[in-house]
């Protein structure tokens, strides 16, 4: 029983409240100063939590099964990890950012709130307080899209909420039916039980409707349609929240956990995983291509990248995984870098359009370095870390015999290299244009946390041993090991 | 009282009369919570229903005389700190969030199941005002769109 555990939600909850209640007198600096001291206590409590192995909380004391429990084993270490720091950095970088809004307490309360709701989600022990987290997280996000309240974001942002009610319905739904089929709901418990009574048909519909409802909230290609309306729609630090954690903990982390931990992982889920990954990375690459809009080029990279991570969950070796979580966490790292960066471009030349823009390296240097990073990065060229990740899934999709996804992933690190280097000619490269004339390098709030993204993808590649051995392999045995995952929550109960 | 504003005088009268009974059957709902059906939320509904009904009888400015947007935000706030609180009282005292810290009570009776009671009123003053507040919100919202085509003529 550890008591920091509930401190990871409860502690953003109050900084939204108190933000609300306090900016009634100070609206300007109050709720800027307090959320980047919530997010920087948790990151200490990340810190104070790190490689203990796996803790347990059990709500007012009552023990699982009936209880509800936190748990927050390995994997649960890396999402938190992932969430926190691109959370703290893109607060950080908020606090000049949002100058150009006027309701500055309903984004900082708003911002807590998803944090809060996406770390629960991380360390929720059983399926309905995954589900009422992965609903705060998500409401906090449809308010937030439609922050700009202009026509595009409002439309965006409504086009979001019908999709993620959805998703969320559908996941309601496989809920209550695990719940009748099992009687519970703790995630450990159900296992337990699928373990001892296999071959429940009710199961298979439960699957269906997990695997729709969290392809929607991830927008693996089927399900994609909100994605690229709402990234470009929303603020530049949501769109790097939205883009490098939300549709990895509301979709992937999520459905991985459902369907690695409580479900168990069939040939037929493996195949759809790998079908839905390979579909989305293709599509996604190509849409990239027409893009002019830079966040929303940014968007369809997204997509195509989860297809990554879902091809190496999808072939459900250990190399897979390990290459999934790994470029679970890359991703995290420069498509944040990314958004951050289009939004300081933004700021400064008040526009998105790739044929408005070029030369940008002359008037923002830092900005400009810091985004060719990013998209070297993402890329896939050594020695950065996106390289690394791509190589692991690549050469998982080779041991296990999948010359054709081997090729996917191939072609489409070739499609990913091209619309990044036309990324990279018509704004940071070549002539100043009208737009870019008047350019000045972005504040220090808002250069800092692009630098020290940059210094992170940089880092990541070099040291990428010291990062698999250190984070990613843990949390990859912690997902192959579903026995070990009941003993752990149930302790022989 | 302003008479001009409203519904008609046969709303405004079954209103007065409804108002305290359906406050008093909120209330009940909520305090009873711990031992019969119903609790926080149900109550809070209810409290935040009287508020509305009045909205749509009398008219908004007569209600947000008595209970102003600001307040209801401010006091959805405290509903939620409240919540907040006694769960962290629960860490300190018990080791875990929302621990009953508070004595059992004898079964039955209105002073039992502890902590319940006040995480019920906590819910109640988050969820009446949230949702009164709701409302206001959406009342601002018509009072916009009905405005705007008039600024436009003009």
């Amino acid at each position: 029983m550890d008591v920091r555990l509930p401190l990871f939600v409860v502690t953003p909850i109050f900084g939204a409240i108190i933000i609300l209640l306090v900016g009634k007198w100070d609206k300007k600096i109050f709720p800027r100063v307090w959320s980047i001291i919530t997010m920087a206590f948790l990151l200490l409590l990340i810190f104070l939590t790190w490689n203990k192995g796996t803790l347990l909380h059990f709500m007012g004391g009552w023990e699982p099964p009936y209880g509800i429990v936190l748990v927050e084993d390995s994997l649960s270490l890396l999402i938190l990890l992932i969430i926190n720091v691109v959370g703290f950095l893109s607060i950080v970088f908020s606090y000049s950012y949002i100058l150009r809004y006027e309701d500055y307490l309903r984004f900082f309360s708003m911002f807590l709130l998803m944090i809060a709701g996406m770390n629960g989600v991380a360390i929720a022990g059983d399926l309905f307080n995954l589900y009422v987290f992965l609903e705060i997280a998500s409401i906090a996000s449809y308010a937030l899209v439609g922050y700009g309240v202009g026509p595009e974001e409002l439309e965006a942002s409504f086009k979001y909420l019908i999709l993620g009610v959805l998703a969320s319905t559908l996941i309601l739904f496989g809920i209550a039916i695990i719940y009748a089929a099992t009687g519970s709901v703790s995630m450990a418990d159900v296992a337990r039980f699928l373990i001892n009574n296999p071959g429940n048909r009710a199961v298979l519909l439960a699957s269906g409707f997990f695997l729709m409802g969290f392809s929607l909230k991830a927008g693996l290609v089927p399900f994609h349609a909100w994605l690229p309306d709402a990234h470009p729609a929303a603020p530049a630090p949501i769109s790097a929240m939205l883009s490098g954690v939300l549709i990895k903990v509301l979709g992937i982390y999520a459905m991985i956990r459902v369907f690695y931990h409580v479900i168990g992982i069939t040939p037929m889920v493996s195949q759809i995983f790998i079908g839905m990954g390979g579909l989305s990375m293709v599509v996604g690459a190509l849409m990239g291509f027409g893009q002019d809009d830079m966040k929303r080029l940014f968007a369809f990279s997204s997509i195509s990248q989860m297809g990554y991570v879902m091809i190496g969950i999808g072939l459900g070796t250990p190399l897979g995984i390990f290459g999934a979580l790994f470029h679970l966490l890359n991703h995290a790292g420069y498509k944040s870098l990314l958004f951050l960066s289009s939004g300081a471009i933004e700021r400064e030349t008040r526009t998105r359009k790739l044929s408005e823009l070029g030369g940008l390296r002359e008037k923002m240097p830092v900005t400009s370095a810091a985004s060719v990073v990013g998209s070297l990065s993402i890329s896939g060229v050594p020695p950065f870390n996106g390289f690394w990740s791509k190589l692991i899934i690549l050469l998982a999709a080779f041991q296990s015999r999948n010359f054709l996804v081997a090729g996917i992933v191939v072609f489409t690190a070739f499609l990913t290299l091209t619309y990044y280097l036309r990324f990279q000619k018509n704004a940071i490269f070549g002539s100043v244009s009208e737009k870019v004339k008047g350019a000045h390098e972005a504040p220090i709030p808002m250069v800092m946390p692009l630098v020290i993204f940059a210094i992170f993808c940089l880092l990541i590649g070099v040291f990428n041993h010291t990062i698999i051995s250190g984070i990613i392999i843990p949390a990859g045995q912690i997902l192959l090991d579903r026995a070990g995952y009941i003993m752990s929550v149930l302790g022989g109960v | 009282m302003d008479k001009h504003t409203g519904m008609t005088p046969i709303v405004k009268m079954i209103t007065e009369v409804l108002c305290g009974l359906m406050l008093v059957f909120g209330a009940f709902i909520v305090l009873y919570g711990h031992i019969t059906p119903g609790g926080g939320f149900p109550g809070g509904v209810m409290i935040a229903l009287v508020y509305i009904l009045i909205t749509l009888a009398y008219g908004r400015v007569i209600v947000e005389r008595k209970v102003s947007g600001i307040i209801a935000s401010v006091v959805d706030d405290i509903g939620a700190l409240i919540f907040w609180s006694v769960g962290m009282i629960g860490l300190f005292v018990g080791g875990s969030y929302l621990f009953n810290f508070l004595g059992k009570g004898s079964p039955f009776h209105i002073l039992s199941a502890g902590t319940i009671i006040i995480n019920n009123i906590a819910i109640t003053l988050k969820v009446g005002m949230c949702l009164y507040a709701i409302f206001l919100a959406l009342a601002i919202l018509q009072r916009v769109v009905i405005d705007e085509p008039k600024e436009e003529e003009e």
